[in-house]
């Protein structure tokens, strides 16, 4: 069976791999047989071996050097580009972060190849679903030279196991002078949060300006904590101060796709939609009937979140016990 | 310092946007075409270190005929020229090809940083700066918050999720900034006036030695093969909150076995 390339992107807060690892892997298994690559400082592969075998690797390539996170995101196209010279893979999956997107384009550039980026689907011929346009569009798209490399969005495949070998082979790295011109001096954590990754979340709860103020995200905060849910902002509430920017949901912030999206004080401008749109059920509190966002939602309550919100949250804990 | 800032323009991402069912490319003729909305926060973050340490901005932009609208807002803004890479061929380029034309244009123009927006909001790929810095051997400062460029070095904090990365290189090297780094300014009407007599060099592939046939829908590394619109969502529910609300909303989680 072909050989398909999986970059794994690590989970560095919680050890093994992220889940849109296991996606991409998942994804991966309509083209052929997974290798997944493990690029990282040494003793990276150890921790993350056992759940990509589990989920469909049949080879783990190894490529362990303690320079490859000194420099941004070129060492890691340089090692892809020696293993599709030296593998002929069917295609490369990458999950598709903003470091994942720029891998993908440098490789393509290095292998004379095309890219596709927030794939949302992968058919075994190879053509992808794109969603274009804030949502409103659903493309099909093909790479038409060389090795087609696709990044996969996230929260749009369900991961499923399927137990494979996952054997090792270590892959030698040599990184560039110039792979080596960006330097990564320093990594911060300005939020340190104990809800769920917002583009992994399987529930979201989003404020918007008719929070009003940073203080009342509480009221969000406190509905997201009843559910186990990721918390997200509209750009108004963002702009406002309200809740800081990583948490921007739309066009240009975070894409999301849970099982439920709640949008609190949210109108649903396009570009907010386009964020959120492809949430499974949507449901939206706002005081305004006419806010656009209840042409979205599956359920919708017309009133004053101030009120909606806490009483539902209280409901909320006391069924959940 | 001198400071080629990229400009693209794009469909108007609160307008109505659709792609041609002639050939599946975006229907850019028809639509309400803006500046790429992140872009004016790579003209201001230019026109700030202008300011500050002297030097020439020069905008390009890859684009059809009407992206002379886009030139102008960036002209207008207070940058000090433009080169208008314009050529029919070049209609239904993927990134990989449009990268290469912009590599060349880049290659004709004297610089010590290239800036641009951290995406365009028709495509949303985020790929240009690595595009490039693959191409041109230039070190890659994506997705800043902040830019310093000082002692022929340009650092950033490239925003992550929850948090930054402090990444330096030497210069020339290219960024691409988000919407946090700064507050684009509005263009003054001296500035819409003088915008009018600032040159605008327009190129062709021929100019810039690029072989026709190496750009465009016929040759594109990858293509839109079929496209629809989503299904539209069925008719939800919407209730008035008449003391009950919580109560329905809880009631509808519990039904979807949510809660
Ligand atoms: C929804 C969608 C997703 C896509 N995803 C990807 C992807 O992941 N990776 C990828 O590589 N490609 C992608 N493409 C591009 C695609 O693969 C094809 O190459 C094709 O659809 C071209 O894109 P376009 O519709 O933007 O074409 P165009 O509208 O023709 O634009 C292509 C580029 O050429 C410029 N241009 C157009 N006309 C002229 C002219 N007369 N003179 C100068 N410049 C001009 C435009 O400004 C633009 O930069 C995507 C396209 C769409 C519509
Ligand atoms: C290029 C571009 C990119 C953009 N990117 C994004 C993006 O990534 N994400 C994004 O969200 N936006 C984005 N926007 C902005 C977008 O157009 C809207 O301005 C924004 O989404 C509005 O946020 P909002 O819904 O919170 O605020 P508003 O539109 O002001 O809506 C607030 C809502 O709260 C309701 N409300 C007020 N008080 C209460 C109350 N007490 N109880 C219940 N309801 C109440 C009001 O009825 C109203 O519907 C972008 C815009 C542009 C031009």
């Amino acid at each position: 069976m072909a050989e398909v390339l999986v970059l794994v992107e690590l989970n560095p807060a919680a050890g093994g791999p992220r889940k849109t690892t296991l996606e991409a892997l998942t994804a991966a298994r309509a083209l052929g047989e997974p290798s997944a690559v493990v690029i990282g400082a040494p003793g990276t592969a150890a921790g993350v071996k056992d759940a990509l075998a589990e989920y469909g690797a049949a080879k783990v390539y190894v490529a362990e050097s303690p320079e490859v996170e000194e420099y941004l995101v070129a060492p890691k196209a340089e090692v892809l580009a020696q293993l599709v010279a030296e593998k002929s893979p069917a295609a490369v999956v990458i999950p598709s972060s903003p470091e994942g997107k720029e891998i993908a384009g440098r490789l393509a550039i290095k292998t004379g190849s095309g890219f596709l980026t927030d794939v949302t689907e992968i058919a075994p011929d190879g053509t992808a679903t794109q969603v274009a346009f804030a949502g409103a569009t659903i493309v099909h798209s093909q790479v038409t030279v060389g090795t087609p490399i696709y990044t996969l969005r996230g929260n749009s495949v369900t991961p499923e196991p399927a137990p494979a070998a996952g054997a090792e082979e270590t892959v030698q790295v040599q990184i560039s002078e110039a792979a080596k011109a960006t330097r990564v001096t320093d990594r911060v954590v300005e939020q340190k949060s104990s809800r769920p990754e917002l583009t992994e979340a399987s529930i979201v709860v989003s404020g918007g300006r008719g929070v009003a103020s940073a203080e009342n995200f509480s009221v969000i905060e406190g509905l997201a904590d009843s559910l186990g849910a990721a918390v997200g902002a509209s750009r108004a509430a963002v702009d406002s101060g309200f809740y800081p920017h990583s948490f921007q949901v739309g066009q240009t912030g975070k894409t999301v796709s849970p099982q439920l999206y709640i949008a609190v004080g949210i109108s649903g401008a396009i570009q907010h939609r386009a964020g959120m749109q492809t949430s499974k059920i949507i449901v939206a509190v706002n005081k305004d009937p006419e806010a656009p966002i209840f042409e979205l939602a599956d359920f919708g309550v017309v009133g004053d979140l101030n009120t909606v919100v806490p009483a539902a949250t209280q409901q909320i804990s006391a069924r959940r016990g | 310092m001198n400071i080629v800032v990229l400009v693209k323009q794009v469909p108007d991402s609160g307008s109505e946007r659709k792609l041609d069912p002639a050939d599946n490319t975006v229907a850019r003729a028809t639509a309400d075409n803006v500046i790429n909305e992140m872009d004016e926060y790579a003209i201001e973050e230019a026109l700030t270190v202008k300011e500050a340490q002297g030097g020439e901005v020069t905008v390009l932009t890859v684009g059809p005929a009407t992206a002379t609208d886009a030139i102008r807002k960036a002209l207008s803004m207070g940058a000090d020229k433009a080169v208008h890479v314009l050529d029919d061929a070049i209609h239904g380029s993927c990134a990989v090809q449009t990268s290469a034309v912009i590599a060349a244009a880049l290659g004709q123009l004297e610089y010590d940083l290239v800036l641009c927006g951290a995406e365009a909001t028709d495509a949303q790929l985020s790929v240009m700066p690595a595009l490039l810095a693959e191409r041109l051997g230039l070190p890659q400062l994506s997705g800043a918050r902040k830019l310093t460029v000082e002692n022929g070095m340009a650092k950033i904090e490239r925003q992550t999720d929850g948090g930054y990365w402090e990444i330096e290189a030497p210069l020339p090297a290219i960024v691409s900034t988000w919407d946090t780094i700064n507050e684009p300014r509005y263009p003054s009407f001296k500035g819409i006036m003088a915008a009018k007599k600032k040159p605008v060099q327009t190129l062709t592939l021929a100019d810039l030695g690029i072989d026709r046939a190496t750009v465009g829908l016929a040759t594109a590394t990858s293509k839109v093969v079929d496209f629809a619109g989503r299904p539209p969502k069925g008719e939800g529910v919407k209730v008035p909150d008449e003391g009950d609300g919580a109560e329905k909303l809880v009631g509808f989680l519990a039904a979807q076995k949510i809660v």
